[in-house]
């Protein structure tokens, strides 16, 4: 039991922790570096509550390849050294406002949410849940995923597929005068139309691609 | 009242660790062998004799190497990251080395048999990048950067394939448990239904471990030597251990997905009598000859031909496999239906 109680904590202060510095940290790099080891505790914790399936899909998604196009952004743009840091300088970023007010906002629905969170009557304590001893964790999931919310399931998919689709659609520009390979011309080019012998008179030269 | 400290956790624990030891030192001196070998086999197929002085047949010739790279100093450049910039090695090192607490060697010889295992692995070899990025980037200098980005571009697209090739092989077994995933191919290794998968898996491991044909983030010719370009001395050596201990644990993943892992070829006589680890060894080992001869006898990719094969080939091909695993295993009934 100590040890659990000793781990559940070592995870959490990790996890709060780095969250912490994901937004007081100055290098945006940093930054990003301290989310990934936030994603990291949290899957831990994860696979703490027995919830080992979530837990690894949240290593391979979440670090595995979300962290990782948020890194590309951020090494890219080139913005490692955050200019205001509001913290500790004394200049003032105009970002700050605007970061409150949503921060506000997203605060006040939360306390509208959990506010007029109301449970059920008949709510069932989560250790009273018949769980089947013999399924695994994946398996459980994939019941309840694939019969009673098929339709949730493949809306999500849909949405999925939607932003990919937007996300296609607005960055693809069809940009004019550039030189590609066509691989079936490539993949279908031959010693005979590829390699011609030329007899060269003295003094005079040849024209290629005449 | 429920004592403090609870003694049978205690000897788990110091139960625990040793096999975590007998784990970790067979796979960091076979990783120092594998090199020699791979060298060995480049060699012989360049018709020279490669490593061939140090101790027997040069097999210490790793140690030696490593010997050498201990001795060396460490040089951190002046205006690199320094706290990722030490960081980065130990990742690749420590992800390379703690994928290896799943991989089961037999039906009892294994450290940790859990229940999402492939998904463990999966997860551990998707997040081996980030001791490249963290190399390339903490350098903060342009050919490792631009080495790192490559590389980080190179395995987020092939994992992509990667795992669905993964769930191919999940299809047929039903559990994520890999001694489950082996055990089902008591009858027929996977490799003979999905033999197109398992090409497109080696191919992909080739890509994912920034192997040859794929080795284009330490393409000496462009990019000096990639993001390994500031790493001197022992930093160097973790870098390049870590790199063989994820080719081995790709070879183990290959075997374990499509050869059957430990079982024998033939449940006959002669050939079942010789213990399960060793078909295993040899599997891993039959894989990685395979890796060293690729590296051997193709030349390197061009960048812009990695990402078409990485998505426009190897993502639709093992789409549409998928597509038709699960018809056959539905229409045929086949179905993985027991529940493990």
């Amino acid at each position: 039991m100590l040890a659990h109680t000793f781990f559940f904590y070592f995870f959490s202060i990790i996890s709060v922790g780095s969250a912490l510095m994901v937004i007081t940290s100055r290098n945006t790099v940093h930054a990003v570096f301290f989310l990934i080891l936030d994603f990291i505790s949290i899957g831990c914790l994860f696979i703490m509550i027995g919830a080992e399936f979530l837990g690894m899909i949240m290593l391979i998604v979440y670090v595995g390849a979300v962290a990782v196009l948020f890194l590309f952004v951020v090494m890219m743009l080139n913005v490692a050294e955050q200019k205001q840091s509001w913290f500790r300088g004394r200049e003032k970023s105009a970002h700050i406002p605007v970061g409150l007010i949503v921060s506000i906002i997203i605060l006040a629905e939360v306390l509208v949410v959990v506010g007029g969170w109301k449970y059920k009557s008949n709510f069932i304590k989560t250790e009273m849940l018949a769980v089947d001893g013999n399924l695994t964790n994946t398996h459980m999931l994939g019941n309840v995923l694939y019969t009673q919310y098929i339709h949730l399931f493949q809306v999500a998919g849909v949405i999925l597929l939607l932003a990919m689709i937007g996300a296609i659609v607005l960055t693809y520009t069809k940009r004019q005068g550039v030189k590609t390979q066509s691989y079936f011309t490539q993949l279908s080019r031959e010693k005979k139309t590829s390699i011609k012998l030329v007899e060269v008179d003295s003094n005079k030269g040849v024209k290629i691609d005449g | 009242m429920e004592p403090i400290i609870n003694v049978e956790y205690i000897t788990i624990f110091s139960s625990e660790l040793y096999k975590i030891v007998f784990i970790l030192v067979p796979v960091l001196v076979s990783v120092a062998l594998v090199v020699w070998l791979d060298r060995r086999i480049w060699g012989a197929v360049q018709k020279r004799k490669g490593p061939n002085v140090v101790g027997p047949f040069g097999l210490l010739q790793t140690v030696a190497d490593a010997l050498k790279y201990i001795f060396k100093e460490i040089i951190i450049p002046a205006s690199s990251d320094k706290a990722i910039f030490i960081l980065a090695p130990v990742v690749t090192m420590t992800l390379a080395l703690v994928a290896w607490a799943v991989i089961p060697f037999s039906n009892e010889l294994v450290l940790a048999d859990i229940n999402v295992g492939i998904l463990y692995l999966f997860a551990v070899s998707s997040l081996g990048v980030y001791g490249i990025i963290m190399g390339g980037w903490a350098s903060n200098s342009k050919y490792p950067f631009l080495g790192a980005i490559r590389s980080a571009a190179q395995m987020v697209s092939y994992e992509v394939s990667l795992g669905i090739i993964i769930i191919n092989v999940l299809l047929c077994v039903g559990s994520l448990n890999l001694k489950d995933i082996v055990n089902a191919q008591q009858d027929l290794w996977y490799v003979i239904p999905l033999f197109p998968m398992f090409v497109v898996f080696f191919i992909s491991a080739l890509a994912e471990t920034n192997r040859p044909p794929f080795d284009l983030p330490e393409a000496e010719a462009e990019l000096v030597s990639g993001y390994q370009t500031e790493y001197s001395g022992m930093m160097y050596a973790m870098f390049w251990l870590g790199e063989y201990a994820n080719i081995l644990l790709m070879c183990a993943m290959g075997s374990i997905l499509f050869l059957g892992g430990w079982l024998p070829p033939l449940d006959v006589y002669p050939i079942n009598i010789i213990p399960a680890p060793i078909w295993m060894i040899l599997k891993i080992l039959f894989l990685f000859f395979l890796f060293a001869l690729v590296k051997a006898i193709v030349p390197r990719y061009r960048y812009d031909q990695l990402m078409r094969l990485g998505w426009k080939i190897f993502l639709p091909f093992s789409l549409f496999y998928l597509v038709l695993t699960a018809s056959f295993l539905f229409y045929f009934d086949k179905l993985p239906t027991k529940l493990f």
